[in-house]
């Protein structure tokens, strides 16, 4: 393998790993913060103690994504300085805005949000909750920009090939940037619908039913099965958008090979990429033209407009973005079923988590891991579905590689592999543990240690 | 902007100054952190724990100096940001294994089971060390215009253990800072032991500077400098002098004076920095390119710094916010 293809698994992997943690941050920190609001208004100790469980959650995910975010900024430099040389007058500013609004927000007011219950006054604590929150969807605001300015690139000129920034107002609100944020911080609220519903199915079901697991699962589950209408609908907001922008794309997506209309939607098919044909196609007769076009005639443009003269293909990788995308909305399908169901059968009994069967709950326990899931399937049907380009238009994957030895990328990527492949077990497992324990154990981070004095209240 | 005279050439100088602060910055605080992990092994599993609590509210945000210091290296000086981590590319990897280790092992070593404990402080001491270790042998390489040969990987192996024991030297003067009773006696020991290996460190890499770089020479040993100059190294002896009298007199029995070793160090750690900047001015990488040739474009770079003027200033203030409220002896950390 060369280093083009070795640096672009190493940094798939890398973004994969990473995307896992700031997924869960982003739309917890939020909850979070209503947990606290709940409580301050209430007075209830579920909605602390609720809160008392998810922060460990949210700080066990929070260093898994801060030590994987460290490592991607750096690989910008190691693996592909051509980036950075070409278009560094645009990335660096917004990288740099991220760095400077989020992180340190993010960073600072952490320290205080964990570790300061007792020592500040409880309006200090709720607001530090509020500005970590706060801190992390603005790096997703951020680094969404760049990504979408990235896929819709505007505001700029090339000078002796390099980009220079003529219009910040049109980088920053770039035609895709709109609807990618949106669908990523709705991905992010879906994925912790979801993990506060699995969990909290998996307390119940250990007979663990206090008050804060039912006030999670019912977060949980209400969350879900009101996000996942919005997500649907802004998921064809975005395509409709990437069909204006990035046709290529979307051909890819719906494994259309020619530019026609009354395009069946496929619901399975086996792309074959050198026969540029499907096989095994289940499909719904003008499906795709009908969610594109709004017309059952409309044109739907196809592969083979993406191939030069001289046979160079210019669309991306037909089989994996056709995959992805079909296992993102298959996902997408399973969480409305599944929140739409729970909510009815809890809305039609009159009662909590006691009016779910059982089998329900245990469906809940694997789902709580479908938001990684669909975001990950998604972020490959956007960003696979991107090649060849990595700036569309303005430059390709393999013009900003580094010049370093294959065997080195391939000695670093087993390390990275070995490492993400031992925490992401280490993760899920005391994840687990720490929802068993929940019930029984305490709440600190340390041996209890009786000798030592308590910290005064201030 | 014309009113400021060319922004080509003072922008440039302004992120060159910027980076140099963050990277200052950086070496102090998270340099005490990875320290503690350092000491990790000298301590019990009781002081394991007091110790960690001391830094787990601001490790986080003293990471973040380095996430600054290579943001604005990649942002203002693109073509030296290449050049330098391509170069650098498996130390680099090293430091960031090193990193991601110590950074979960504060969650995990707390939040698994009991009997995993013990493997989650090993990966909170290997990853400390592994972090140091790897950005001493990095300061080691780039001093040395990142060529490597028999004689600079030598030379950067060298710079690794002694940034280490430095790190692992400030490290122990937070713990004086932040504790008290046995552990913070261990920590005055440690201190004591490793004020020497601070002095050999810095008077290494002084001595060996100017005499591996012809330039750097000139720069030091020519008339006036060599007189502006002599400030720096007699500043350097009379505050090492002043350690090493506060070590032999702590710890007090009114605790008085603890914070004493830590603002020694870090005066100590930023008249090094101030020395080695003034060494490698006008590069960014040393020989090679200027920060002046390597600079982003102007309007890029006054974007940035719009913001900085702003943002600079708060950043600054929560940081001493969280310091404040953190202040004191540390004692175990609570979610509650």
């Amino acid at each position: 393998m060369d280093t083009l293809l070795l640096s672009r698994i190493q940094f798939g992997a890398n973004i994969s790993f990473h995307i896992l943690f700031p997924t869960i941050t982003i739309a917890l920190g939020w909850v979070l913060f209503y947990f606290k609001l709940r409580y301050g208004r209430s007075g209830e100790e579920s909605w602390i103690k609720a809160y008392r469980f998810w922060v460990k959650v949210f700080a066990l995910s929070f260093a898994l994504g801060v030590v994987s975010g460290i490592t991607m900024s750096f690989q910008f430099g190691t693996n592909w300085p051509g980036f950075m040389e070409t278009v560094g007058n645009i990335a660096g500013p917004l990288l740099a805005y991220e760095v400077m609004t989020a992180f340190f927000l993010e960073a600072v007011f952490l320290g205080i949000m964990l570790f300061g219950f007792s020592r500040v006054p409880s309006w200090l604590h709720t607001t530090a909750t509020f500005l970590v929150a706060f801190g992390t969807t603005m790096s997703a605001f951020w680094i969404l920009v760049l990504s979408s300015w990235m896929h819709t690139p505007i505001g700029f000129e090339m000078r002796e090939g390099v980009a220079h920034a003529t219009d910040w107002f049109a980088i920053i609100f770039n035609p895709s940037m709109p609807y990618r944020l949106a669908h990523m911080l709705l991905a992010s609220g879906l994925t912790v619908a979801f993990l506060l519903a699995g969990i909290g199915a998996y307390r119940w079901l250990r007979n663990d039913k206090a008050d804060d697991v039912r006030v999670s699962l019912v977060t949980g589950l209400g969350l879900g099965a009101l996000l996942i209408p919005v997500q649907i609908l802004m998921g064809d907001f975005h395509g409709l958008n990437t069909l204006e922008h990035q046709p290529a794309k979307v051909a890819a997506m719906e494994g259309n090979w020619e530019t026609r209309g009354n395009v069946p939607l496929l619901l399975f098919a086996v792309p074959d990429e050198a026969a540029r044909e499907n096989n095994f196609e289940i499909s719904i007769p003008n499906g795709a033209s009908l969610i594109l076009t709004h017309k059952a005639d409309g044109v739907v443009p196809g592969l083979n407009d993406f191939v030069a003269e001289d046979g160079t293909i210019l669309h991306p990788p037909v089989a994996p973005v056709f995959y992805s995308f079909r296992v993102m909305v298959g996902t997408g399908m399973a969480m409305l079923f599944l929140s739409w169901a729970a909510v009815a059968m809890m809305a039609y009994k009159r009662r909590g988590p006691e009016g779910l069967p059982k089998p329900m709950l245990w469906a809940m326990v694997p789902m709580a891991f479908s938001g990684w899931v669909a975001t990950l399937a998604g972020w490959y049907t956007t960003e696979i579905g991107r090649q060849p380009w990595l700036v569309t238009g303005v430059m390709t994957t393999e013009q900003a590689v580094a010049d370093v030895p294959a065997p080195m990328v391939a000695s670093t990527l087993f390390v990275y592999l070995t490492v993400y492949a031992a925490l992401l077990i280490a993760y899920i497992g005391v994840l687990f543990y720490i929802a068993r324990n929940a019930g029984a154990g305490s709440d600190h981070v340390g041996p209890e240690r009786p000798g030592m004095a308590p910290v005064p209240a201030e | 902007m014309d009113m400021f005279g060319d922004p080509a050439q003072w922008l440039p100088l302004v992120f060159a100054a910027l980076m140099g602060l963050s990277i200052l910055i950086y070496v102090c605080l998270d340099g005490y952190d990875l320290g503690v992990g350092v000491l990790f092994p000298f301590a019990d599993d009781a002081e394991k724990d007091r110790m960690i609590a001391s830094i787990g509210p601001f490790w986080d945000a003293n990471e973040t100096w380095l996430v600054l210091a290579i943001g604005i290296l990649l942002v203002a000086f693109p073509a030296a940001h290449g050049m330098i981590l391509t170069a650098l590319y498996l130390p680099v990897a090293i430091m960031l294994v090193g990193l991601i280790l110590r950074g979960v092992a504060f969650e995990f070593r707390a939040k698994a089971p009991a009997h995993r404990k013990p493997m989650w402080n090993m990966a909170f001491y290997a990853g400390s060390l592994m972090s140091s270790l790897s950005q001493g042998f990095m300061l080691g390489v780039y001093i040395m215009g990142l060529e490597i040969t028999l004689f600079t990987l030598v030379f950067a192996t060298i710079t690794a253990v002694f940034l280490t024991v430095a790190y692992s030297f400030i490290g122990a003067t937070w713990i004086i800072l932040k504790t008290d009773g046995e552990l913070q006696k261990k920590a005055v020991s440690w201190a004591r032991g490793g004020i020497w290996g601070v002095v050999l460190g810095l008077g290494a890499v002084s001595l060996a500077s100017p005499f591996v770089s012809p330039r750097i020479f000139d720069k030091w040993f020519s008339v006036p400098e060599i007189f502006l100059l002599a400030p720096l190294p007699i500043m350097a002896a009379g505050l090492v002098l002043a350690l090493w009298v506060t070590l032999r007199h702590l710890p007090d029995s009114q605790d008085r004076l603890s914070w004493l070793p830590f603002t020694l160090t870090t005066v100590l750690f930023t008249l090094g920095f101030f020395g080695m900047a003034y060494s490698f001015y006008p590069y960014v990488v040393p020989e090679q390119l200027t920060l002046y040739e390597s600079a982003s474009a102007p309007e890029s770079l006054f974007i940035i710094l719009v913001g900085t003027v702003f943002v600079l200033p708060m950043i600054a203030g929560y940081t001493v916010l969280s310091y404040v409220i953190f202040r004191g002896k540390a004692t175990e950390l609570r979610y509650d």
